[in-house]
This record gives structure tokens, sequence and C-alpha cells, in this order.
């Protein structure tokens, strides 16, 4: 039943099915419509359900995601998508002044069925403006839900959640992962939307990752296998919440924790997920949790420089042995 | 007109295509990667405008830049090195094609998030004003970009304090895919200055001489104190968006009707010919020069391409150099090596 999918085409299939299921579904960004959007994920959608429910906009990102949040109080769906992570900064007064408060200032008076997509991440050399996380910054939000999915499964599972839900869904896609192919169960129920999933099982490590590192991740473990090194391989799948419960299993287990993140360390989501699993888990670590990220650099065009500011798989595998060496090891 | 300043005119706009397309190729070639996004078609623009620009004035510009950089004077070696990411590049190789930068020349920025270069033009601007200075600012934008909200709280701010500045849209009727209609409820751009009480105007962008005129006229009003006004220039870009795009948006009729009125085939008509418009006497250009200009820019392209394959790679720490730029000997914690 499964069929093989691209990760756009996943979110293309999403879109769709929630598009023809409810009238109240439309989805709006820059060439999103005649051109099919920049990554392909709207591809064939206004051919098939018209201007009025895919709306190419000007370049206005504030506005036009602040149209999503008014469209949203009156029950529509919007799925506003934004070209990339980038620009969103430009809409950061729709999405978090606007969007993650008013259900809350209104007295729970307001849903806000508002999914925003935004492609992110170190892609091939686009230099510092177009190559950015935000995740540190929206994790801080009360109010909204984020979901990061690194498969094609898991966008084709999260996107149609996130449309399905009454709360803001932010949904950052990896600019990386738009071209990977997977397996897409078209039929099969999904997880909950925030729930993360054992990638890996293994008893020497934890190494907790998401989006496009979680694949990396595996990667790095794989490698490590041969070695000896049974790494357990997870994939939050959601940066908010946090499906804390999982990652203290895990550790409970294996009593070493790495975490990988694209975004730069510091103050990233690593801390975050550092912090709170040492409180947890305390009693057990073995070793101080180990925290691999991007250099605190904006991203130097040059590629050589670029591969070198963000984790690669060499760097996971490096990190691993040195975690599974520390003093209080074993 | 003297013929040596049309002579310049002439060879920039030839400069302007053929780096175009060499940086093309190179691109084609994996040479780098990356957004590439490309000038040809709306050379008249560039080089009009900047050759009525003094070297004091100021250049802001968007990520389809390195033309506004080269006619400024950015040497092409140090831009095509950026290109390749080099370390010889105008910015050191951490910018690349949407950030050139050169402080010298004025060249104030490539930016490549859209609406960026009204704030940056505005604030420079409110400098020069505030150090009493008769310089302008020059300020690039697509059209697509005039329905960010920066461009009408720049316009307004630069209006309201009477700024310094040229705003110049090159209106190429696209925004990627999207045609101008269809993104605009009012496409003529010029047109929305009236909102801020400044003055608008619109000229044939495919025309060098057209372009020159106005903006040297708007230019001298400008730094002789009467604030800023908006210029909009209509083009056309021969290639996709970027190297990326396919351009499946418009036909290819329209794309070879824009190309057979172009900047260059305009220069071939109008100039290569016995009169010229503003003065009445004959400053054309015969088909020597043309050939010579073209060896001339032939050869300056290839120096550039040389010198950029020439140019070492950017090591690490220069990256982490770039960034701590300005912090010389300031101590921020304890005096200790910079990074753990
Ligand atoms: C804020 C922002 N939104 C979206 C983009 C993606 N983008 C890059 S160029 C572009 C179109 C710009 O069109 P226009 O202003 O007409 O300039 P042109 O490329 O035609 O010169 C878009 C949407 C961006 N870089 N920044
Ligand atoms: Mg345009």
């Amino acid at each position: 039943m499964a069929e093989k999918l691209a990760y756009w085409q996943a979110l293309n299939y999403a879109l769709d099915a929630e598009m023809a299921g409810d009238d109240s579904v439309f989805v709006l960004g820059e060439d999103v419509g005649l051109y099919g959007g920049a990554y392909r994920v709207t591809e064939g959608l206004y051919a098939k359900y018209g201007e009025w429910r895919v709306r190419d906009t000007p370049i206005s990102e504030n506005s036009f995601t602040g149209l999503g949040v008014g469209a949203a109080m009156i029950g529509l769906r919007p799925v506003v998508e934004i070209m990339t992570t980038n620009f969103s900064l430009l809409a950061l007064d729709a999405i978090i002044n606007m969007a993650a408060k008013i259900p809350f200032m209104s007295g729970g008076q307001f849903g806000m069925p508002l999914v925003v997509r935004m492609p992110g991440g170190v892609a091939k050399s686009l230099a510092a403006q177009h190559s950015q996380r935000l995740e540190h910054t929206l994790m801080n939000v009360p109010g909204l839900r984020i979901a990061v999915p690194a498969t094609p499964q898991d966008a084709y599972w999260q996107l149609r959640q996130a449309i399905a839900s009454d709360d803001c869904i932010v949904l950052l896609e990896h600019e990386l992962l738009y071209g990977e192919k997977g397996e897409v169960d078209l039929q099969a129920a999904s997880p909950p939307m925030h729930q993360a999933v054992v990638r890996r099982t293994g008893r020497d490590l934890t190494i907790v990752a998401y989006s496009r590192m979680a694949n990396l991740a595996q990667e790095a473990a794989d490698v490590l296998a041969g070695e000896g090194l049974d790494a357990e391989v997870i994939d939050l799948r959601s940066l908010q919440p946090i499906d804390w419960d999982l990652c203290e299993k895990s550790l409970r287990k294996t009593r070493h924790l790495l975490i990988v993140e694209e975004d730069c360390r510091f103050a990233g989501a690593g801390a975050e997920i550092a912090a709170t699993l040492t409180e947890r888990c305390f009693d057990v670590l073995a070793a101080a949790p180990l925290r691999l990220g991007g250099l605190g650099l904006p991203t130097p065009f040059n590629a050589a420089l670029e591969a070198v500011s963000i984790p690669q798989v060499d760097d996971i595998v490096e990190a691993a042995r040195q975690l599974s060496r520390s003093p209080r090891g074993t | 007109m003297e013929r040596d300043q049309l002579r310049g005119m002439v060879r920039d706009l030839l400069l302007a295509r053929r780096f175009e397309e060499r940086a093309g190729q190179a691109y084609s070639e994996g040479e780098f990667g990356g957004f590439l996004h490309l000038y040809p078609g709306e050379e008249a623009v560039a080089v009009g405008v900047l050759h009525a620009a003094e070297p004091s004035d100021y250049v802001v510009s968007t990520y389809r830049e390195h033309v506004h950089a080269l006619v400024k004077g950015v040497p092409p070696g140090r831009v095509m090195a950026e290109l390749y990411g080099r370390r010889d590049g105008c910015s050191g190789g951490m910018g690349g094609s949407m950030h050139l930068f050169d402080r010298e020349r004025r060249f104030m920025g490539g930016y490549a998030i859209v609406g960026e270069t009204f704030p940056v033009a505005i604030g420079i601007a409110y400098g020069i004003v505030m150090r009493k200075l008769s310089e302008a600012v020059i300020c690039f934008f697509g059209e697509g970009a005039a329905n960010q909200g920066t461009f009408h709280e720049s316009l307004n701010m630069a209006a309201l304090w009477r700024l310094p500045v040229l705003f110049v849209c090159e209106n190429n009727r696209y925004q990627i895919g999207t045609e101008v209609h269809r993104q605009s409820a009012l496409p003529e751009i010029h047109k929305r200055a009236c909102a801020y009480g400044m003055p608008g105007e619109n000229a044939d962008g495919m025309d060098v001489l057209a372009v020159h005129e106005v903006a040297q006229r708007m230019l001298r009003g400008i730094r002789a104190g009467q604030g800023p006004q908006l210029l909009e220039l209509n083009t056309y870009r021969f290639r996709g968006h970027s190297m990326a795009d396919a351009g499946a948006y418009r036909s290819r009729a329209e794309v070879e009707s824009y190309k057979r009125t172009g900047p260059l085939q305009r220069v071939e008509q109008d100039l290569v010919a016995p009169v010229d418009r503003l003065t009445g006497s004959s400053i054309a250009l015969d088909q020597t020069t043309m050939q010579q200009l073209r060896d001339e820019v032939e050869q300056i392209v290839e120096a550039a391409v040389a010198f950029a394959e020439a140019s070492p790679a950017p090591a690490l720490s220069d990256a982490w150099d770039a960034l701590d730029a300005n912090r010389r000997h300031e101590t921020l914690v304890r005096p200790e090596p910079r990074h753990g």
C-alpha cells in the first residue's frame, strides 16, 4: 500500500487530501499558484482548486501571514507558505504577536487553525541571509506548536494533522529534504503529531536529533555500529511540545546523551533538551550530555566553510566516540 | 553628451552583458553554487543611472547586483572572485553573489531579503543630512519589492525628512513567476510616489541615454537638497529569475520580443548611427569602435575569471575574523583567546 514519494510530493499529497476534504482549507504564499511553489509543494493545486484557494501573494510576508490569522479567526483553515524561513522574520509579528496570542488573550474565544509552513536550514551556498534556522526563537513562544518532519511519511502525516488542528502549527521543513524519497503509506494510522520516534534502537548511547540531522544521526549510528558502539537514535519530530518521556526512557537505558542540531549551538534547541533531560535523568547519566551544533557564525557563502559550519556525519561519529570515552563512562 | 562619455556607457553595457554570461557559464560548469541572479536585458538601468552618479554617491542594491557593483567601480576581478567564494572577493568569500560589498567605493551591499534596500538607504541618507553634505543615495529595487511594508514605511520617512535618496525601481514585470498585474493593484510603481508627496517619473529602461538623462536631472535635484524622488524604469530580464528557474510562466514569444528591443539592440540602432538625440551633434560610435569595445570587455572578463580562479579559498579563521572585525581590542569578558 505504501508508495515511494519525495518529501515535497508527500506534502503535496497532504495538501491535496485536506483541500479535497474541507472547503475551508486554502493555501497562500509567493508563487504557490501558477508557479507551483518554489519547492513544488503546491504543484497542480492551482489548476485543481482555483485562485481563491491557492493564492499567489505579493511579497508582503507580515500582511499575508496576518491575513491567515484573520481568516483563521472566522474558522477558515489557511496554510501559509513562507518561501523560506529567512523571510518569516518579516512575519514574526503575525506569528508571535498575533497567531500565538489571540486564542489566549481572548480568553479562549478564538481558535487559531492556521498552519505556517517554512523551509529552512543550510542548503547549498545560499549564504548568510538564506541559510537560517529559527527553532530557537519559535520554541520560546508559548502558543505555538512546532513540527519538524524528517521523512516523507512524517511530512505527509504531520501536515495533515497540522491542517486539522485548531491550534497554530508551524511546520519547519528542510530545504535539503525536499528531494529525499521514502515510503509513504497514505492509509496508515498516524502517531500523535508530537510523539517522538526511535529510528534505531541501541544500548550504548542515545542520539537525540530532529529534521535533517535525525537522518545524519542514523548514518552516523551505522558507522558507530561497525566500531562496536550501539547508538539509539531518536527523531523528535516535534520541538513544541517535546516527547520527554520517550527520551527519558532511552536515557535510563543508555545513560549517555548526544544531542545533534543544525542550528547554532549557543541557546539553541539542544540547550533546552540537555537541560530538561539532565533534570529528569541526572541520577543515571554516566557523563555530561554532549551537544553538537552549528558554529556561532552566520553561514559563510564559500562551500567548504559552509560545510564545516554545521555538523556532518563524521562529526557525529566523533562526538559519540568522545562521549563514550568520557571519564565517568560505561 | 561627450563622445567619451557615450563610449564609456556603451563599454559598460557590453561589459555587463559579457560578465553575466561568463558568470552563468562558470556556474553551469560547477565552479560555484548558490543562487545566481543574472542581469541580461536590464543593463541600461544600472549603466544609465550609475553613469549619472558621483563617486561620493552611495549605492544600495539587491541580490541581482553584480552589474551595479561593476559600474560603481568595483573591480571585475573582485566581483568574480566573490561569486567564486574566494578570499579576494569583494566580501572575502563570505557573501557570494547576493552580498557584494565595497565600502571604499560606497557600494553599500547586495541584500537578499526583498525590501531591505529601502531602510538601509534612508539610514545612509539621514547621515548625509546630519553631516550637511551634498551627496545622494541610489536605492535599487525590483517592482515586486514595492509591495513590502518597508517600501511604504521608508518612502514616507524619506519624504517627511527630505532625505537625499533616488529610489530606482527596476520594473522587469516579474516577481519570480508572478507577473506584475497579479501582484500589484497599481502596477505603475512611480505613481505611488504621490502617496508620499514625492516626485515620481518613469522612463524606458531599455534606452541607456533616456535613463541617464532622467537620472542625472533627478540626482542633481536630490543633491541640492530637494528631497527624495522615485524613478521607475521599465525593463525585462532575458533569463530566468535565477539559474534554478526554467521560466515556464512566460511565453517564448514574449521573451523574444523583448530581446529584439533590448538595450544592446538599442545601442546598435540608435548610437552606431549619425546623430546624437540630445545634442544634435554627431557623437555616434562606428563599428570599429564597437569591435574595440567588445575586445576590451572580453579581456577584462577573462582577466576577472583568471583572478578569481587564482585566488585561494578563505579559511575558517577568516570567517571568525569577519565576524569579529569590529571588536578590535575590546575586552568582552576577560582577556582570552576568542573561540572556545
Ligand atoms: C522577504 C523576501 N521574500 C521572498 C523572497 C524570495 N524572493 C527572492 S527574489 C523574489 C522576487 C523579487 O521580485 P522583484 O522585486 O521584482 O525583483 P527582480 O528579481 O525581478 O529583480 C522573491 C519573491 C526574498 N528573497 N525575500
Ligand atoms: Mg521584478
